[in-house]
């Protein structure tokens, strides 16, 4: 609680300052001891790769997200679709389950090449959307089949008394009761689409155009840790936006009635 | 005034059960019994006539199946035997009676995501009304409970006693022929209770419908009553009807008056005897 009442500067100014503190410490450690660039890049060095590979690492990145965003709309769309059938129906909810968590348990890793194979090698991009969008589609439907569920009984009594059709009942009632709990899936699904993309680039290998999985593995091989560094540098960035972009849709979405949005006076 | 009180007619128990004038009967419950599924007993042989424009309370303590019985009047779940009828309601083709009630739960029940206008809006909104031709039934149904300004509020922005205020326009939007109200006004403190209280009777004064309330506060029942409907339990059943005789409007003096303790003396001897 007396964290939450920090001033804005010194919330932003702490981990700065921490963060400062520390690549001062590496930079200097690296040139104190004099550690090969190919083991461990000095702060500066990685910077400088920043500079020179900018624009491949850019078109990379762009790859990337790409991919994530692609993988992260389509298990929305899977995840909540098949919540709302699992809800209207008993018999499709016995039914899809099971399957859903089998591919939810199984390692992507270990369905890349099938999928490889299915889509054909040609057809790379593919591969990584649908091995991203596994990744990324079970915590969605979970959470939403939770929330479909968790309509308060009254409410629902009063739709029944008002004639509510099936159509309104799930429109004005259960999706809204469902929005907390999809929205706190959509932010575990947003961190996976990304490590899906990733981690499928790393198995089956790059598409029309290299991501930053491709690039890091590149790197390694040709020992440049700068640019791999500097390839981590940016996933890290990106995984972060896509969370604040996720928990600030959620807080925005939340602000006036969920107990987790609201900002309490004391 | 005048008119209700004429509607008043001296009754205990057994003379409202014989009588059948079926133009004054909202709501006809004959030999009602419910056993759920688990093998308990809620209600057993409930007899009792709902008349037109009165205001009955169902009295009782926990348990006594009270709330059975007022879900089913509104139509949620069935009786396991017995009838309820609306002998002066019309039916559709599959003789399913169209009830026109609204019904207040024991929390308001309110959409925490929805605004006050559109808490009040939805049962308009769920029969296919569009929102511009009935924003200014909504209004006024807002302004009628006190709370004209508020539309725009989020029901976590308001009190308990005002979260009740909007539950009861959104009941009243939609012009109910029967209030059915579910121990509306037992979650909140004691002046918050008594202001809405004496709305209640100021709005059921000036509305001219049909009130079912629920409670198991005899000092209330009493208050608002023109007859109690008293139960006991193991099985839920009705004791004995208690009618209270004295006028509206009822106010202050009434709360205060010999009259008053009188009544509540009476209806709670006949909830001992219940017991």
């Amino acid at each position: 609680m007396g964290e939450a009442t920090l001033p804005l500067w010194a919330r932003i100014a702490m981990p700065v300052a921490l963060g400062g503190g520390l690549l001062g410490l590496w930079e200097g450690l690296v040139w104190y001891l004099a550690v090969p660039r190919f083991v461990l890049p000095a702060p500066s060095t990685i910077a400088w790769a920043f500079y020179t590979d900018g624009g491949t690492l850019l078109a990379s990145l762009w790859i990337t997200l790409r991919i994530t965003i692609a993988a992260f709309v389509l298990a929305l769309v899977l995840g909540v679709g098949l919540a709302v059938l699992s809800a209207r129906s008993r018999l499709v909810e016995l039914g899809v389950f099971p399957y859903a968590v089998i591919l939810q348990v199984t390692p992507v890793v270990a369905i890349a090449p099938l999928v490889l194979i299915w889509v054909g090698v040609e057809n790379v991009d593919r591969a990584l959307l649908i091995l991203s969008t596994i990744v990324a589609f079970f915590p969605i439907l979970s959470n939403t089949t939770l929330g479909l569920r968790s309509v308060d009984h009254n409410l629902h009594d009063l739709f029944q008394l008002y004639g509510a059709t099936g159509g309104q009942r799930l429109r004005l009632l259960q999706l809204p009761s469902a929005l907390p709990y999809l929205l706190a899936g959509m932010k575990i699904s947003g961190g996976l689409a990304l490590i899906g993309a990733v981690v499928a680039e790393f198995v089956a290998g790059s598409g029309t155009g290299s991501g930053l999985a491709w690039r890091i593995v590149e790197s390694a091989n040709r020992l440049n840790i700068a640019r791999m560094f500097a390839a981590l540098v940016l996933l890290s960035a990106l995984g972060v936006l896509i969370f604040s972009a996720l928990a600030g849709l959620q807080s925005l979405l939340l602000r006036h009635w969920h107990e987790s949005a609201m900002v309490r006076e004391r | 005034m005048a008119r209700r009180l004429l509607r008043e007619p001296t009754m205990d128990g057994s003379i409202a059960l014989s009588t059948t004038v079926p133009s004054r009967k909202l709501v006809r419950v004959r030999a009602v019994s419910k056993t759920y599924a688990s093998g308990t007993q809620a209600l057993a042989g409930i007899d009792l006539d709902i008349e037109q424009g009165e205001f009955i309370s169902l009295l009782g303590p926990s348990g006594c199946g009270k709330s059975t019985l007022l879900r089913m009047v509104a139509g949620l779940g069935r009786p396991s035997a017995g009838t309820i009828d609306w002998p002066l309601a019309t039916h559709d083709a599959a003789g399913r009676p169209d009830r026109e009630i609204g019904f207040v739960f024991q929390d308001a029940t309110l959409m925490p995501w929805a605004t006050v206008f559109g808490n009040v809006f939805l049962p308009l909104r769920l029969r296919g009304r569009r929102r511009d031709e009935v924003r200014a039934e909504v209004t006024a149904a807002i302004a009628n409970v006190g709370l004209a300004g508020f539309e725009g509020a989020y029901p976590r922005q308001l009190s308990g006693g005002m979260r009740m205020r909007v539950s009861i326009a959104r009941a009243l939007v939609v012009r109910p022929r029967l209030l059915l109200m579910d121990e509306p006004f037992a979650a909140l403190d004691e002046f918050t209770r008594q202001r809405l209280n004496d709305d209640l009777l100021t709005l059921w004064a000036a509305g001219g419908w049909t009130v079912v309330f629920v409670t198991h506060s005899i000092y209330e029942s009493v208050y608002l009553s023109s007859r109690i409907a008293v139960m006991g339990a193991r099985p839920g059943r009705i004791q004995e009807i208690v009618s209270v005789d004295a006028p509206y409007p009822r106010d202050e003096a009434f709360r205060t008056s010999a009259a008053y303790n009188e009544h509540c003396r009476r209806t709670s001897a006949v909830l001992r005897r219940a017991h």
